[in-house]
């Protein structure tokens, strides 16, 4: 064991973590060798667009990618012990109980036939021995955590019977449960307006502040990432290409592809990170790849103004400052401040 | 609710109407059962005089009046053959035929939705394809030659259980019941075997497309999440969420499984409804045949309305948009 008191063992530690998916269509490599930390307390953004394979990444930390998907290569490592490999019995503890994930619809993920007691309770007991009155109060007391006002009349509700932002807040309060470690939440605002949205947020943020939780927070929007986050990482297709500091990733961008993100968000969004400077908007040419067949070397090169032959190989990690990573042979030169 | 149950009511009563005419005209349509009731020796004027006995001479619309009349005060007239109410033949009768259908019900149900899920569970697995083959092949035979088998194989080759026959039964609460003896069992098991198998396969393949529907289903990948043992996840939230077809199509088949029990019944000589509708329809006993489909219907939608409130205790969604209807 490190004794050494400045280096503080981050909470989880994923290291050339790839996943993939044997297909008739040949293998689809979802997850390809990525890489990050978390550490207690902190956020993580983990930003793509659609199918660069965000929530295969979350799926894999919890040990439920299914056949055909496999791990064919990598490590997690949660406050230090190995998870990759572990038996199904010893996931099963670490899932809701050491990691717990929050999913994208609520109205999909809480079972439709099962009252919202049934489903606090079990999450429970799927991890302690207790009374069932000792779970109902524990149930009773996460709902309030996450502001639900009358928590015995919700506990005895049906999903359907809850607006969508207060199943997100049930589904959270579930999260909360079992006092976890670690958080994975998997876009699960896209579904809510904008001002519940900002409110759950800010609420996330306080709870694992003040628990000292650690949460990756997945999304395609950069505003959010932008409000919420300590560091990003932007996927695309499979990989992280940039990975560092919200300051480094949002306004000191190297990487090709974060510059188009962020040149296709609005700017009032980011604030006050880019706000100001009175650019246009502009979308990122071309379409998302399709994983069955991406280009040879850099993923993004049909897409990226800056590509040149040299492309044509996978570009390795470089970093241009401490903490900031880029998968480019052309990094963006940094403005200087 | 009460309004719903009430409106089922009326619904019912309507259906009931149009299907007394229909079956009235249809059996008037078979032929005149006088030629088959008299003496072939027998005169005109005897012939006219039976008729009028039995009310035959009247025109069809006539001898619908009379018989609606009737009908509402619950009388269904008298069989032409033992002269005693239709209805009172029937409903003797119908224990026999109830206890086969639950009987045959109960098999296809306790065994079907665990051979189902199995096979939705695993279904790539030898297990899992060779429950599949089970139920297409009981889904194909036809049930008469299967009865047929199973009395070659079971009563006649190894002689262990009985050709056919009710055997003895038991009284309770006046209704004459085989489950409670033994010997009672082994005349029921073959034809309920027989009726139940089509319902078997029907389960079976019904609980295995919702299985493998559910499992793709966010929920589940939740529930795993969570945590819970694969225990809980198929036994609560899977199951919970398939019985709701399962219940649906139960009740509905358990009406056709009355009616066709008629095939395995006369097969196995079992003295139910069925056996008197076969026997009452070669003797063109009308009020008896009239009797029988009518309560066919009166069953048919009394099991719907029994369905559609278990319906709405299985699935909360259901529940609500009724009460707030
Ligand atoms: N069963 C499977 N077989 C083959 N490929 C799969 C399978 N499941 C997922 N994939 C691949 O994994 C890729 C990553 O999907 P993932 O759901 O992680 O994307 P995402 O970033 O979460 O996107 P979104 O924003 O739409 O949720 C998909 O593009 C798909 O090609
Ligand atoms: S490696 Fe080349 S193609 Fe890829 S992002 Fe950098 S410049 Fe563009
Ligand atoms: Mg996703």
């Amino acid at each position: 064991m490190n004794t050494n008191a400045a280096t503080v063992l981050p909470t989880l530690a994923v290291e050339h973590l790839t996943t993939r998916f044997a297909s008739r269509a040949g293998v689809v490599t979802a997850v390809d060798d990525v890489s990050f930390s978390v550490a207690p307390g902190e956020v993580l953004g983990l930003v793509g667009e659609s199918g660069s394979g965000k929530s295969m990444t979350a799926y894999s930390l919890l040990g439920l990618i299914e056949p055909p998907g496999e791990i064919v290569a990598g490590s997690i490592r949660l406050k230090g012990r190995e998870l990759r490999g572990l038996p199904e019995r010893d996931w099963r503890t670490i899932r809701g109980n050491r990691i717990a994930m929050i999913f994208q619809d609520p109205m999909m993920t809480l079972n439709p036939v099962l009252r919202i007691d049934t489903q606090m309770v079990e999450a429970i007991h799927a991890h302690r021995r207790v009374s069932r009155q000792a779970a109902l109060e524990a149930a009773r007391s996460a709902l309030g955590r996450v502001g639900i006002a009358a928590p015995d009349e919700r506990l005895r509700a049906y999903p359907h019977q809850l607006s969508g932002g207060m199943r997100q807040r049930v589904a959270i309060a579930i999260a909360l449960l079992n006092a976890p470690d670690l958080i994975i939440a998997d876009e699960p605002t896209t579904a809510l307006d904008v001002s519940i949205q900002a409110q759950i947020l800010f609420e996330m943020q306080t709870l694992c502040r003040e628990s000292g939780t650690a949460l990756i927070w997945i999304t395609h929007d950069l505003a959010v990432v932008a409000g919420l986050a300590d560091r990003v990482g932007v996927m695309y297709a499979g990989r992280i290409v940039e990975h560092g500091s919200v300051h480094q990733v949002l306004e000191q961008a190297a990487h090709p592809y974060t510059r188009g993100l962020l040149d296709s968000t609005p700017a009032a969004a980011l604030a006050p990170a880019e706000h100001g400077k009175g650019r246009r908007l502009q979308q990122i040419p071309g379409m998302p790849p399709s994983l069955a067949d991406l280009p040879a070397g850099c993923a993004f090169r049909l897409r990226c103004t800056r590509a040149s032959s040299a492309c044509e190989q996978l570009p390795a990690l470089q970093s241009p400052a401490p903490g900031h990573e880029v998968r480019c042979f052309h990094p963006l030169p940094q403005a200087p401040r | 609710m009460p309004l719903f149950v009430l409106r089922r009511f009326i619904q019912a009563f309507n259906v009931l109407f149009v299907m007394s005419l229909l079956v009235f005209a249809g059996v008037y349509a078979i032929g005149s059962p006088l030629d088959l009731l008299v003496d072939p020796q027998a005169t005109t004027e005897d012939l006219a005089r039976a008729a009028a006995a039995l009310g035959l001479d009247q025109p069809l619309w006539v001898q619908y009046w009379r018989f609606l009349v009737r009908a509402i005060g619950g009388d269904l007239g008298d069989s032409f053959i033992h002269g005693s109410p239709a209805l009172g033949l029937i409903l003797e009768r119908m224990p026999a035929t109830l206890e086969l259908a639950l009987v045959a019900m109960l098999i296809a149900v306790l065994l079907g939705i665990p051979l189902g899920l199995w096979a939705g569970l695993h279904p790539e697995s030898i297990g899992g394809r060779a429950i599949m083959a089970g139920s297409i092949l009981g889904f194909s035979l036809p049930t008469f030659w299967v009865g047929l088998m199973l009395i070659m194989v079971f009563a006649v080759q190894l002689g262990w259980l009985p050709a056919g026959g009710r055997g003895p039964t038991a009284e309770v609460l006046g209704l004459s019941l085989s489950v409670l003896s033994a010997e009672g069992w082994r005349h029921l098991i073959l034809p309920a075997a027989n009726l139940a198998l089509f319902k078997l396969s029907l389960i079976i393949r019904l609980t295995r497309s919702g299985t493998r529907e559910a499992l793709q289903q966010d929920y589940v990948r939740y529930a795993r999440a969570k945590g819970l043992s694969n225990t809980r996840v198929v036994g609560v939230h899977v199951l919970k969420n398939i019985l709701i077809p399962i219940v649906t199509v139960v009740g509905m088949e358990f009406g056709a499984l009355i009616a066709f029990s008629v095939v395995t019944e006369s097969i196995f000589a079992w003295p139910g409804m069925g056996k008197l509708l076969l026997e009452s329809i070669t003797q063109l006993d009308r009020p008896v045949v009239v009797a029988y489909l009518l309560l066919i219907v009166v069953l048919y939608i009394g099991i719907n309305l029994i369905v559609d409130l278990l319906y709405a205790v299985l699935d909360p969604r259901v529940r609500i948009r009724r009460t707030s209807e």
